[in-house]
Formats: C-alpha cells, structure tokens, sequence
C-alpha cells in the first residue's frame, strides 16, 4: 500500500473515531486517515481493535531468539566498524532520568551531546537529549542553535499511573518548555488486564497533544510478560499513532532484548509494508557497549531494512552506551585501546 | 602402572578471577627442559589482553581501597595455600625448568617466602614512604603513597615460579591490580600459581595471567590507554626498547631491573615503589607566629 492522498481519504473510510473520543484524539486518527482497509477497521471501537490484536499471529520464541542470536555473531570489522561506531553515536538518546538530577548535570550532559569526544571534534553528535519535563527548559537553553533533539519522558513516567488529565498536563509542561520529542509511556496495568481500548486513547490522546512533535510510546516490554504481548502492544502504539515504539523506561530489568527489539522492527516494517508509512523504533535501557550496539544496527538492517539506519527511524536510549563507543573510536583510529580516563565522566 | 594413560592438563588463562580459554581458540604445547611433553597452555591474544586489562581495572577500586591490613591478610593467604600444595609446585617447577628437586625445592620455598615478605609490606609502605613534611609555612604538610592503577607485567622466561612471583606481588602490595604474561616456554608453574590464587581471597581480577607470546600481547598491553604502567624485568631488551617507546604515547611508568635480576637476594624496594604515586596534602594550621616564637 503507497502512501495515499490524505484529504480525499474522508469520503471512502469509515468514521474511525470511536464514540466519546475527545478532539485531541480526533486530530490523530485523521492524521492517520492512510490507513488501509482492514488496520483502519481495528480501531473503529475497542472490540474491533481487541479482534484486531488476537488476530495478529503468535511469535515463535525459539525461533525469534535464534534468529536474534544469528544475527549477534556478524563480525563488522575496520571500516565498516567505524561507520557503525558513528552512526550509532548519532543514534544515541543521551538520557539522565535520576531523582538526583540537577541543572548542572543536564547541562554537563547537554555539553556533551554538542561535542561527545572534543578531543576528536569530527565526531558526530548524539541524536537528542532524554530528561524529565522539568529539566527540558535547563536542556534547550544548553542545546540552543543545535538540531540536537530535546526528549522528555512524560505522562507520569515511569509507572504511569496516572489519570489522563495529569498526563496531558505533564505532556504540555515538555512541549512548552521546548521539548521536540515526547517519549510516553503506556499504562501496562491497563493493557495486562486487557482494557486495550484506553491503552489507545491514551496513546491517541497524547500524540493530539503533541501534534508535530515526534511521540515514542514506551511499551515497557519487560512488565508485558510474552513476546505475544509485545507484538500486541507495537501494533497497538502503531494503530494509536506513536511516531516511535521503544521497548523500555530503563527502570525495570530486563530492559532491551535483542529479540524484543526484532520483534519491534518486525512490526514497523510490517506497518510500512502495509501503509507505506515509517515509524521508527528505539531500544532502550541495557546497551552499554559498543558490541551490542552494533548487534542492534546489524538486526535493523536485516529485519527492518538499510532504510531504517538512519537516526530518524532508529535510536539508542542510552547512558553509558556513548563513552564506551567515544573509546571504541578513538581505538579504531589510534590502533591502540583506549581508557575510560579519556571520556568524560558522567 | 605403565598401561596407564596419564591424563594431560590443558590449562587456561586466569583473567577476572575465571578460567577462560583465549578468545583466539589456540593452545601450545609445553614442553619439559628436556623436551617432552608436559600439558597444553592457551595461547594468549590481543583480546585477551583487552579483557585482561578490564577486569583489572574492574577489580582496581576495591582492591586499592581495601585496608592494608586486609590487604596484607589476603596475601598472607596466597602464602597459605601455596605451602599447602608445595609438592607439586617443587615437581612443576623441576620439570619446567630441568633442574634437580633440590633446587627446585629451595625456589619454591624462596617464592613462598617472598610471598610472606610482601604480605608484611601492605601496612608499612604509607609509613616508609609517605610521611609529614617540613615546610615553611602555616601548613601542615603530609604524602601518602598511592597504588598507580593497572600495571602490565612481563614475567622472566627462565625463572618460571619465582621470578613471577618477584615481579607480580610487589605491584599488587600497594593496591594495584596486575595483568601478567607468564613465561611463553615454562608457563606451567604460573597456571597452576593462578589456581592457588583462585583458591586464596584475592579477589577476582587483581592478577590475571595470560599464557602465550609476550612479542605478540605486550605491545597491545604497553599501548592500551587504560594500562598505567609497565614491569618489563622479564622482557628481551629490543622488545623492551619498543615496549617503552610504545608506552611514551600514554604516558606510562616503566619498571625494569638492570642487568641481571637475582630473584634469590633481597629483594629490596624499588620494584615496590616504582609503582606508587605519591599524593601530598597541604593542611592550613593557622597563621604565622609574627614573632617567629612558634606560638601554636
């Protein structure tokens, strides 16, 4: 399915909204008015979208895990290393989500986005900053004149349990403060429990609220329990209209996987195969090193397509990931290893 | 008895407190003096080293930060558990290096007894080597000796117990952690010193020992960035002279013996304190007496 016309969608679909869908909402499912047939179906109302979700095949573990690990054992070596190395860097989310933040570590950290390695000031900067809604203003005053992105998590991460009023209100306290990306997350209590239909409204409602502003929706794979739930709640953040499926808050171990995330770029290609549109994916929380990093790259070119390296569509929600990939760099160039005493701590 | 098939050891590195085998898969075999077949050892490679050199940077901090009174326990335990398996070290050493059990005998006990030597030292090295300073000022002025980090050590080729045993435990006295190359054609005494070591308290990765050619690993370890010194006593002096050029690009402190090294004397200080960093502190006491009487 191509990428379609949207305005001459409304006369040959069905209303999709469903009954007491607030305008917020609204905006978002006109936004996703390419639809095709039978995923625009899904969310006439909560049965249809539930019907939807059980119908999405089952997900062979063994076989999803050995795919994941075929995949870990390429060796990238040299010159495509490097490459990787930087592609990665500028995929990185530099987070800092701690109750003890400061200004001056958001700062320190904003320092660091602009110039990861000064003393090899070729190096790429990272993709964007992650920080809670009250630190974005300290962020974007530090990012000013950069097209460094400006994250913030929101809707009451990362337990999100809250009501919606609150969420919104967290929402807009980022947007307003200067945020360009909102990373949201979903209410698991509510989806384990099988209430899909306000998993999705909320997911609609916030993505209203963001408007132009890039959405992720944090699954929180780890508290979702299967894989098939995993699959559920892409498609679900996907037909609600998040910009980005990320797998983890970074709060709950196990954070990332390798085969959740396969499972997640399964997903977003099988969303662009059917609507022509691209979303984006982002694993986050547990990739510390630049091995792993590039075990990711190398999954989202085999299972997403090369489309996808690109940090648009990917990202790395990650702390400790950039030092390690500074050193792996500066090795790479030097022919020698490097230290930890020649990044920045943080 | 002589139907029977003895069974060959193959042994592995001692890196982070396991046994792993080399990331590269090889082996050699080792071979007595007199050319026959001992057991198989693992062929160290740059990875390896890599390895080597994060777990000792891993278990650097607390080691450094233990108190030289446990520090001093811990190694007194090595001392321990090598008596207790002193046989086999006088059988593997013999072996190793052809000589007669005799002499083999009075290595291991030496080695045993430097051990015990080094243990003595944790506790006295602040107080030998640091200490308050005179200065002329209202300051009061101390130094206290610092372990430097992670130091690489290539371990003499003909002394295979107790010239390890001489150049590792100096280093590791004052709280640093140490990545060894043990002697590429005698490696067995040092494996099976790294069993013993595994058996002790030391923690995990304060000495790894990596088997193979130290032409082959050492100038990884003397470039690395995350290696703050370096012991070449038991290097051959052209790789010595590149080793030293390679550590000038990261700044490294380089320790070697000059001439040959009598790993039966004394073994005196300066291998100890080649590898310590002297931090001093200046204290404000107050003001200058004007009248220059002292009047604290």
């Amino acid at each position: 399915m191509s990428t379609t016309n949207v305005q001459d969608d409304s006369q040959n679909r069905p209303a999709r909204n469903r009954a007491g869908q607030d305008v917020t909402g609204e905006l978002t499912r006109a936004s996703a008015g390419i639809l095709p047939a039978h995923l625009a179906d899904a969310t006439v109302d909560e049965s249809s979208l539930k019907r939807f979700l059980a119908g999405l095949p089952g997900v062979d573990p063994v076989g999803l895990e050995q795919r994941s690990a075929g995949l870990a054992t390429r060796s990238i070596k040299r010159a495509s290393k490097l490459q990787a190395i930087d592609l990665a860097i500028s995929m990185v989310d530099l987070t800092t989500l701690e109750g003890a933040d400061t200004p001056g570590k958001v700062k320190s950290l904003a320092a660091k986005a602009r110039r990861p390695d000064p003393d090899v000031p070729e190096t790429p900067t990272v993709a964007a900053v992650c920080v809670y809604p009250d630190m974005v203003a300290t962020a974007a005053a530090a990012l000013a004149g950069t097209d460094i992105g400006i994250a913030s998590v929101a809707t009451a991460f990362p337990s999100g349990r809250s009501s919606l009023q609150i969420k919104i209100a967290d929402t807009k306290l980022a947007i307003d403060a200067g945020a360009t990306e909102v990373d949201m997350v979903i209410d698991r209590g509510a989806f384990l429990s099988g209430n899909v239909g306000k998993v999705f409204d909320e997911i609609a409602t916030i993505k209203g609220v963001c408007g132009d502003t890039r959405l992720k929706v944090i699954l929180e794979t780890g508290e979702l329990g299967t894989y098939d739930n995993v699959r559920k709640a892409s498609w679900l953040a996907l037909l609600a209209g998040g910009d980005f499926i990320k797998t983890s808050t970074g709060k709950i171990s196990p954070a990332a996987t390798l085969p959740v995330t396969q499972l997640m770029l399964t997903a977003v290609r099988d969303w662009f195969d059917e609507t022509g549109e691209l979303r984006a994916v982002k694993p986050a929380g547990g990739i510390r090193n630049t091995k792993d990093a590039i075990r990711y790259l190398v999954m989202v070119h085999e299972v997403a397509g090369p489309q996808w390296l690109d940090p648009f569509l990917f990202r790395f929600g990650a702390s400790s990931l950039l030092n390690d990939l500074l050193m792996q760099r500066r090795t790479q160039l030097s022919g020698h290893y490097s230290g930890p005493n020649y990044v920045t701590v943080d | 008895m002589s139907d029977r098939i003895a069974v060959a050891k193959t042994y592995k590195l001692f890196v982070g407190g396991a046994f792993p085998r080399s990331e590269s898969g090889r082996t050699y075999q080792v071979t007595t003096a007199e050319g026959a077949f001992l057991a198989n050892a693992a062929q160290g490679s740059r990875k390896d080293a890599r390895d080597a050199v994060g777990a000792a940077r891993k278990a650097f901090g607390s080691w450094s930060n233990a108190t030289a009174y446990n520090r001093g326990q811990v190694i007194y335990r090595i001392a321990e558990m090598m008596e207790a398996r002193r046989a086999q070290f006088v059988e593997l050493v013999a072996e190793s290096e052809g000589i007669k059990a005799s002499k083999a005998q009075v290595a291991v006990d030496t080695a045993i007894d430097r051990i015990v030597h080094f243990a003595g030292w944790t506790d006295k090295i602040a107080a030998v080597f640091g200490g308050a300073n005179p200065v002329a000022g209202p300051f009061f002025s101390f130094s206290t000796p610092e372990p430097t980090g992670v130091v690489a050590v290539i371990a003499p080729e003909e002394d295979s117990l107790l010239g390890l045993i001489s150049v590792v435990l100096p280093a590791i006295v004052s709280g640093n952690a140490v990545v060894v190359i043990a002697s590429q054609s005698r490696p067995v005494p040092a494996v099976t010193f790294a069993e013993v070591l595994a058996t002790s308290d030391l923690p995990g990765g304060v000495v790894n020992i990596i088997t193979g050619s130290a032409a082959e690993i050492a100038p990884w370890l003397a470039s690395h960035g995350d290696v703050n010194a370096l012991e070449l006593t038991g290097a051959e002096p052209e790789l010595r002279t590149a080793l030293e050029q390679a550590a000038a690009g990261t700044v490294k402190r380089v320790h070697y013996s000059h001439g040959t090294p009598d790993f039966f004397g004394d073994p005196g200080t300066a291998r100890m304190r080649a590898f310590l960093e002297t931090k001093t502190v200046w204290h404000p006491t107050g003001a200058v007496s004007l009248s220059g009487g002292g009047s604290y």
